[in-house]
């Protein structure tokens, strides 16, 4: 793989290659005592911005160095436990 | 939530998709590339022809996936596939090969080499990403745009009707046809489990709605999907050897009266703002139209 990598294309994944939490116009807060556990924000999060921590104030955390605000966590929260707050 | 025996708790946490990729807020092909690796994980090989989601990848020397990834020009993509996975055969390696494509690359560009690989019956799974439009380039209308829907290229609203690729493949009877959508992810983690199980050609086709495409809020991208399948604009089904069964999340709608008004559908989305009545009475009889034509498979 080496002495042709030099000539073709090749590329190797790497997280963060823009810091897309810039684009954000709108943040998403979560209220970790309304959460439920249910894996709903982690599952349709499109960025895989929502990590599952399962600590013992927290069950899932946001990326925010990554988010980019889209909001499609706080529209499946069953119990509406995501706010979409506006960048300062 | 447990659907079809598989539990959210259990599925791979593993990122497939990397934060930091370049995909619009909201992307319908982020959300599905995350289902397949969720589903598949380390198995898969991707085989992409350009659309969105090579810009997703980004740009060399890095990408934003954990997927091995071969790029290649449209009209190859299901020739390459093959390749890989005979040459994977020989090999005596594991592995899924997967052609991730657009419904241009899909319906239009690809065909070809698509309708060739399902009547070879090549070991391979085609996911169309159907986002009803030609979105990399820029909005250009597709045989896979809706009835109704303006794009760059249908200023007034699309005047043809959406080909459909499902029971187009269904007709090559390959051993595994199957419609799914962004908004129902363990329906479709199942169905890509399915067709990894079985040997031969997969087709497998993602509704997948396009905030950027279809004029909508990014926020919005799940709750579009789910009102498609609860219109009945589109229908989950998967075919075993030609045998065609409605899937669960789409039963209820078999009967019309059951159906929410297609009008909740489009009037959430700017593409269908100039839509008169008398089109939407025209769509809403080319849905039945569809209905009725599946149904007689089943
Ligand atoms: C042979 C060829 N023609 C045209 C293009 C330009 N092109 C790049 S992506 C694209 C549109 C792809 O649309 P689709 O398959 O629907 O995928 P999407 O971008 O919507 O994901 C086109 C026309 C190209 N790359 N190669
Ligand atoms: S145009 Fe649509 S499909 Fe393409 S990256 Fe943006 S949201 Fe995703």
């Amino acid at each position: 793989m080496s002495e042709i990598s030099h000539i073709l294309p090749l590329s190797k994944p790497k997280e963060g290659i823009s810091k897309t939490g810039t684009w954000r116009l709108k943040k998403p807060v979560i209220d970790h005592s309304k959460c439920v556990k249910c894996l709903m924000c982690w599952l349709h999060c499109p960025e895989s911005t929502i990590d599952v921590v399962e600590s013992s104030e927290k069950f899932v955390e946001v990326n925010y160095e990554f988010c980019k605000g889209c909001g499609v966590c706080a529209n499946v929260c069953p119990v509406k436990a995501i706010s979409m707050v506006p960048e300062g | 939530m447990i659907v079809g025996g598989i539990s959210i708790r259990e599925l791979p946490r593993k990122k497939y998709l990397l934060p930091g990729n370049s995909s619009c807020p909201g992307c319908p092909e982020a959300l599905g590339l995350r289902y397949l690796g969720m589903a598949l994980g380390d198995r898969v090989i991707l085989v992409v022809p350009a659309g969105c989601s090579t810009v997703i990848e980004g740009l060399a020397p890095n990408y934003s996936m954990r997927f091995p990834i071969v790029n290649v020009p449209f009209a190859s993509a299901d020739a390459v596939a093959s390749g890989v996975a005979t040459a994977k055969e020989v090999l005596g390696e594991d592995a899924v090969v997967v052609v991730w494509a657009g419904d241009g690359a899909t319906a239009d560009i690809g065909f070809a080499t698509l309708s060739g690989a399902a009547e070879r019956g090549d070991n391979i799974i085609h996911i169309c990403v159907d986002n009803e439009a030609y979105m990399n380039t820029g909005i250009q209308r597709s045989s896979l745009t809706p009835y109704g829907a303006w794009t760059t290229t249908t200023w007034t609203g699309k005047k043809e009707r959406k080909k459909d690729v499902p029971l187009i493949m269904l007709m090559h009877k390959v051993p595994y046809v199957a419609t799914a959508s962004v908004g129902y992810p363990m329906d479709f983690i199942e169905k890509l489990r399915r067709a990894a199980s079985i040997k031969g050609f997969k087709y497998i086709h993602l509704h997948a709605p396009c905030p950027t495409g279809w004029r909508f809020d990014p926020s919005l991208t799940v709750e579009v999907a789910k009102l498609a399948v609860e219109t009945g604009m589109w229908i989950l089904f998967e075919a075993i050897n030609g045998k065609v069964k409605i899937s669960p999340s789409s039963l209820p709608y078999r009967d019309r009266s059951r159906r929410k008004p297609i009008r909740d559908y489009i009037k959430i989305q700017g593409r269908f703002r100039a839509l008169t009545d008398k089109e939407l009475r025209k769509l809403e009889s080319m849905v039945d139209d569809v209905w009725d034509t599946l149904i007689k498979f089943t």
